[in-house]
């Protein structure tokens, strides 16, 4: 069993750069950010090694950081330019009971992060998930669809901060 | 019995109207569609149970719209159902009806504002003859909208009213 | 020459053994499937948005929404959640009260489980007996608060209402006749010929791939793995007292297929009938609210908590921003996860198989779909 703060230099070690910063600083959760593109290695390198052994995936979140610059439009709305997406991953080990919890943070306009469905056969469904919820693009995800919206939705992405519902759908209203 | 008290006499001749049978044959077997959409289902598997028995007033799930009578839309209807239960519908064979059970077919519910993806009212889609309202209703309820449904069809005809 | 090719086959959503709205595409080779596609949200209704638009307590009605089989669980583990993000604790009575409703809520949720796969592999009459003896559960909770499906029951620190006079004798008859109850349904479904038949050998689920899946509850525990989060991540009271985690052995065929994850059910209600027992003797009198801000608002910070729901596993990762509106709320529901390794295990098996494995599973499709 080793703590977040031993998870954090073993990965430092190991991945040098890749591995951002370890964030006390906010109450309950110590997160680790790391960057986008190398989450895939860093999880492979996390499940394998064997004084870590993190064999189970507990949750992915998507999450909208809301720190974008807020623009009024020209009817009256507002949409959010800029600011970021972040994906979260809660991890355990079963074998060994610690828990770490990693963070990664992706432009809103671009928003890309590698799968991890190929280490942790759950996070294809959360992937989709996250990509339907809030367009994060996962990349060589075997088969990134939406999957709880319809798959011809075309109004955006539903728990995007700045997301507004459309009008209409195959003829039906959808407002109350 | 209803219709058919003391309506036999000893030369086995009953005497009504051809509405009043039809309907009296309608209403006393209303096939449903056994369909759950959300938490309402489970009211309604409750109902159809052994505690509240929806057999004794003719009720008995059919998988096929084909095969149904009524179909009971119980639960949330979302965006991407409202379509498919339209569907349904069409497939059933007239004379059909259609129950709408708790507030969240009947007008979005408790999702009405928030809901992005729920059809507030399933009666956007498909005209309804009874709302149950309740989230969910109890069995009780629901037998009371059966009921209505009952009250309803035994008041058809087959005349065509002049205006 | 003969020529064959893979035909399409679509299950749902409107069929009576999907267990709600729920769409399978099969892709068949004669009658033996190949690979199966599920496709989601049919039910999808938004929960995620609404919790960014409510305040904490106005969050917990939607929370009974998500796994309508089991409501007091999943305000239990929302309000623990919030509760931890709070800091605050709550009176013993309180913390009694949960774990009695939590618990009979587990048999509640097991026995429609149990009762539907019964009807789904062709035995209707254990669906009868349970569901007879389920209404005996919800009455005793419309007693206490009410409602018979979605409660609203267990608050932020605390309950919305004290136990009814007479509840304690009331579920002590209620465990007595139950207990016979299960007996039965072992007679009549448990050790039947047809359905062991049916069951045994069937969609079998190896350790390994469970924990690669991500699989949780009694689905995990049926594949020989000891893992429970009210033994292994205790919260509440759980380790005040006696009980056993049942695991799959392999009665009538290889450990973790469809008999192990039906019978590891019928056992788990066993346990639930013993720990009610336990806490209805040593429930304290006392508060059944602890002292709470007007407005519940929490300091700045994330937390991810979880407790053991009938189906699994169900967690609340919670952002804060120090607003009276939860910053982002996600749910880890079990179902959805659960239900991710159905193609895994339909593969090479024959399609009237498919009904005995997703009812094995056991979802909901309102926590799938949220």
């Amino acid at each position: 069993m080793k703590s977040t703060e031993e998870i954090f230099a073993l990965l430092k070690e190991k991945f040098g750069d890749a591995v951002l910063e370890l964030n006390t600083k906010l109450p309950k959760e110590a997160v680790i950010e790391v960057t986008p593109l190398k989450v895939t290695d860093i999880c492979w390198f996390l499940r394998d090694n064997e004084e870590l052994q993190f064999d189970n995936l507990i949750l992915l979140t998507g999450l909208d950081d809301d720190n974008g610059e807020i623009v009024k439009l020209e009817d009256g709305t507002t949409e959010t330019k800029g600011g970021t997406l972040s994906v979260v991953y809660h991890l355990e080990s079963m074998k060994l009971g610690h828990k770490i919890v990693l963070r990664t943070t992706t432009g809103r306009e671009n928003p890309e992060v590698e799968t991890v469905s190929k280490v942790w056969a759950c996070a294809d469904w959360h992937e989709r998930e996250a990509y339907d919820m809030f367009g994060i693009i996962f990349l060589n995800h075997p088969d990134l669809r939406r999957i709880l919206m319809p798959y011809d939705w075309e109004a955006g992405y539903p728990l995007r901060k700045d997301y507004k519902n459309p009008e209409f759908y195959h003829g039906m209203k959808v407002p109350y | 019995m209803g219709l058919l008290d003391k309506e036999f006499s000893d030369d086995n001749i009953v005497i009504s109207k051809v509405d009043d049978l039809l309907n009296w044959a309608r209403l006393s077997s209303l096939w449903q569609m056994s369909f759950g959409l959300a938490c309402c289902a489970i009211e309604m598997m409750a109902t159809s149970a052994s505690h509240y028995d929806f057999d004794r007033f003719g009720v008995i799930p059919r998988p096929s719209p084909r095969q149904a009578d009524i179909i009971i839309i119980s639960g949330t209807v979302t965006l991407k159902m409202a379509t498919r239960i339209k569907r349904l519908y069409e497939q059933m064979a007239d004379p059909k009806y259609i129950i709408s059970m708790g507030s969240c077919s009947n007008c979005g519910g408790p999702y009405w504002e928030h809901g992005y993806h729920v059809l507030k009212g399933v009666d956007r889609v498909i005209p309804v003859d009874v709302y149950v309202p309740g989230c969910p209703p109890r069995p009780e309820a629901l037998l009371e909208g059966l009921l209505t449904l009952q009250e309803k069809i035994r008041n058809e005809s087959l005349v065509k009213k002049s205006v | 020459m003969l020529k064959t090719e893979q035909m399409v086959l679509n299950m749902g959503p409107q069929h009576p053994s999907t267990h709600g709205v729920l769409r399978l595409e099969l892709e068949l080779e004669g009658e033996i499937i190949v690979n199966v596609k599920p496709h989601l949200g049919y039910l999808h209704r938004c929960f995620e948005k609404h919790c960014e638009a409510m305040t904490y307590p106005q969050i917990i009605p939607y929370v009974d929404r998500l796994d309508y089989l089991a409501s007091m669980n999943n305000e239990m583990g929302y309000a623990i959640a919030v509760e931890r993000l709070l800091d605050i604790k709550v009176p013993e009575r309180v913390e009694y009260i949960r774990v009695i409703m939590a618990e009979l809520q587990r048999i509640a949720s097991h026995m429609v489980a149990v009762g539907t796969y019964g009807i789904d592999i062709g035995a209707f009459t254990p669906f009868l007996y349970l569901f007879r003896d389920r209404e005996r559960i919800l009455t005793l909770f419309e007693k206490t608060c009410g409602a018979r499906l979605l409660y609203n029951y267990i608050w932020v620190g605390g309950l919305s209402h004290d136990l009814p006079i007479n509840f304690v004798n009331e579920t002590r008859d209620f465990l007595n006749d139950f207990k016979k109850t299960v007996i039965e349904v072992n007679n009549l479904l448990s050790y039947n010929k047809i359905f062991i038949e049916r069951t045994a050998n069937v969609g079998v689920l190896n350790v390994e791939s469970a924990i690669n899946y991500g699989i949780t509850g009694p689905n995990l525990r049926a594949s020989g793995l000891k893992w429970d989060i009210r033994r292994n991540d205790p919260y509440s009271i759980y380790d005040r007292f006696d009980f056993e985690i049942p695991v799959g052995e392999g009665l009538h065929g290889q450990v973790g297929d469809c008999w192990d994850r039906y019978y590891l059910r019928v056992q788990e209600m066993i346990q639930s009938i013993r720990i009610v027992e336990q806490a209805l003797d040593q429930l304290p009198e006392g508060e059944i609210t602890s002292a709470l801000p007007k407005r519940i608002k929490p300091v700045e910070g994330q937390l991810y908590s979880r407790v053991e729901n009938p189906k699994g596993e169900l967690g609340y990762f919670i952002v804060s921003k120090g607003q009276l509106q939860p910053f982002r709320v996600k749910v880890r529901p079990p179902s959805f996860i659960n239900l991710s390794v159905l193609g895994e295990l339909c593969k090479g098996h024959l399609i009237a198989d498919v009904i005995a494995i997703l009812g094995s599973i056991d979802i909901v499709l309102g926590e799938v779909d949220r």
